[in-house]
């Protein structure tokens, strides 16, 4: 039976995000496994974020997507594509029975976030270019008297990048106090340990070294979530890292911490597995 | 001798961006260097200061279009078409970002500064890239035209022009006193011609032309035609004019592969195949000297236009005309 759409956002009625997290995940699992092609890992580890931020915080419109009020979200990891589309579609910025055309021929639902799609702010997929059009992005904000927020989601194996990190003196140095940066820090890259490839730490001395409030966070934890992101900006004048210590492949026990499902297709039976995992049952589009 | 090309973008883009508070610059430490010192100091809230960071600093411009703004992102020729390539074809290309990425000091402009410096590759790489307008101005006054024809232009573009003061080719002072419009897409034939064609852009554009008025002086009916804007690629010129003659000469300053002459010698060869003469720099690290130094070296001169498109058309009447080869 096909899990019934998540129902707009009301404040009178607030949604079960846990729940709605767990929705999400089935489908972006199962959109794999039809499209036989997809980036598993990190869209999981990244779901709980990606809910706090479209069920919450963000204020955009699904029926205006480039409404010029809107806050800005931009995914610099752009291989965790399936999560925003699942979550997006929920929202109802396009329909849902679309999902089920991921990566099919002629699809405008592509491997990486594309700005065909409503909701998209910036086609990303090479890493290391969200953070330095999110500093854009606020800053026009900024200079023209708008009070909307711009938040960029990175990954951590990104953090090699040496653009993020001419982004992040960049966003110091123009005091951009309306910028979120999140690091969905997961600790697996495709071929390792993050810290075997590329020793990252210690992460939260060097976004403070450069400027930045450091929040850190349990990135499954969505009310804590919720609040490191409204609790934004922490100081006047400086951008705010939400630092989320999450799990790669996260609700998923076949999939947590397994490096080789950075990338991967569920089989019929791993799906089956893995939404009985998540407590939900077959999803259709 | 004329202003320099990148003057006339500064002094053309200021005048406007004070009427139009959407119109942004961006700069990479480049201010100086792009002559954008006054757009600066007087306009400090539309003026973005990257440091030497090309890759943030076209990001940044990407963002600044998402939040409906205007923005130039400006600095040397040579950091924006290779460090910051995958930017240009990302965010702002791919993304379909209105951002003009302006590539100053383009070309050998910097001359004994060296390959580092050079921009010779630009618009090979920059033609590749879908959607993404690639145009080079050959004067302070196309420059200005060009300017403002790409503030009211919604759409990813890159644009090269030169360091230097160069000889205006348009405008009341210049050798083809034309005033013809910048139109995106559009080329402008400056002489008509039934012998030879000879085609240009940029700051080679005057040697081109030169060179052409040295075969007419001669009784050879050459034409020359100035593309301006490279990519899109105004087609129908192109072939109408090749259509009445007999060879075609490019002239341009970048490398020899891929750029004007590549263009040109793909659509002829497709459509109606004309034998050519390419007058461009050699895939090598080229000599020392100054930029004016380095057109005489390797031939981008009006002397060396005129000589080719002479041998070039001895070659083809020896042959049987044009086309001969292709037949």
């Amino acid at each position: 039976m096909a899990p019934a759409p998540t129902p707009a956002r009301n404040p009178a009625a607030p949604l079960d995000l846990d729940r709605v997290a767990a929705l999400r995940r089935a489908d972006l699992l199962t959109m794999i496994h039809l499209a036989k092609s997809g980036h598993v890992g990190g869209s999981l580890s990244s779901v709980d974020i990606l809910t706090a931020l479209y069920y919450d915080v963000l204020d955009v419109r699904p029926d205006e997507p480039r409404w010029p009020g809107r806050d800005r979200f931009v995914l610099s990891k752009g291989h965790s594509v399936e999560g925003l589309l699942c979550i997006l579609a929920d929202r109802g910025f396009f329909p849902r029975a679309e999902l089920a055309t991921y990566c099919r021929y002629g699809s405008r639902l592509i491997g990486h976030p594309s700005v065909k799609v409503p909701g998209i702010e910036l086609c990303t997929g090479a890493l290391g270019h969200g953070l330095p059009a999110g500093v854009g992005m606020a800053l026009g904000a900024k200079r023209t008297g708008q009070t909307w927020r711009t938040y960029v989601l990175m990954g951590d194996g990104e953090q090699a990048e040496g653009s993020v990190w001419e982004a992040a003196m960049a966003a110091a140095a123009h005091k951009l106090d309306n910028l979120v940066g999140i690091l969905d820090r997961n600790r697996l890259q495709i071929s390792g340990p993050t810290e075997q490839v590329m020793p990252l730490e210690n992460l939260a001395d060097k976004w403070r070294a450069f400027g930045w409030e450091v929040v850190r966070v349990n990135g499954h934890d969505i009310p804590a979530l919720i609040a490191a992101l409204r609790g934004a900006p922490c100081r006047p004048g400086a951008p705010t890292l939400v630092l989320a210590d999450t799990t790669k492949g996260r609700g998923v026990k076949l999939m947590e911490n397994a490096v080789k499902w950075h990338h991967g297709v569920p089989s019929k039976e791993q799906l089956a597995e893995a939404l009985a995992d998540l407590g939900v049952g077959e999803v259709s589009f | 001798m004329g202003a320099p090309c990148r003057q006339a973008y500064s002094e053309t883009l200021l005048a406007i961006a004070r009427q139009d508070p959407t119109v942004f610059v961006v700069c990479s430490d480049s201010s100086g260097s792009a002559m954008l010192g006054d757009f600066a100091a007087q306009l400090p809230g539309q003026f973005v200061e990257a440091g030497i960071a090309e890759q943030d600093a076209v990001g940044i411009g990407a963002g600044l279009a998402n939040a409906g703004l205007k923005p130039f992102v400006t600095g040397p020729a040579c950091f924006y078409s290779m460090r910051s390539a995958e930017q240009v074809k990302v965010d702002v290309a791919y993304s379909h970002s209105n951002v003009k990425v302006v590539g100053i000091s383009g070309g050998v402009s910097y001359g004994a500064l060296g390959t580092s410096h050079h921009s010779l590759q630009d618009i090979a790489t920059m033609c590749a890239i879908p959607d993404l307008a690639v145009v080079l101005p050959a004067d302070a006054w196309q420059t200005a035209r060009m300017t403002e024809s790409l503030v009211a232009y919604d759409g990813p573009v890159y644009v090269r022009m030169g360091r230097n003061a160069v000889p205006d080719v348009y405008g009341p002072g210049g050798v083809s006193g034309r005033t013809d419009p910048f139109v995106l897409g559009k080329a402008n034939l400056l002489l008509e011609g039934d012998d030879v064609l000879v085609v240009s852009a940029g700051e080679a554009l005057h040697a081109a032309y030169v060179g052409a008025t040295l075969l007419r002086e001669r009784g050879i009916s050459a034409a020359v035609l100035d593309l301006a804007s490279i990519m899109p690629l105004d087609e129908g010129a192109v072939l109408a004019a090749a259509a009445r003659v007999r060879a075609v000469v490019t002239v341009e300053e970048h490398s020899v592969h891929g750029g004007i002459g590549s263009l040109v010698a793909s659509l002829l060869a497709e459509r109606a195949p004309r034998r050519m003469r390419r007058i461009a720099f050699p895939r090598e690290n080229l000599v020392t000297g100054t930029g004016a130094e380095v057109f005489v070296h390797y031939g981008l001169t009006p002397e060396n236009v005129a000589a080719q498109g002479e041998a070039l058309l001895r070659e083809v009447d020896a042959a049987g005309g044009a086309g001969a080869g292709a037949r």
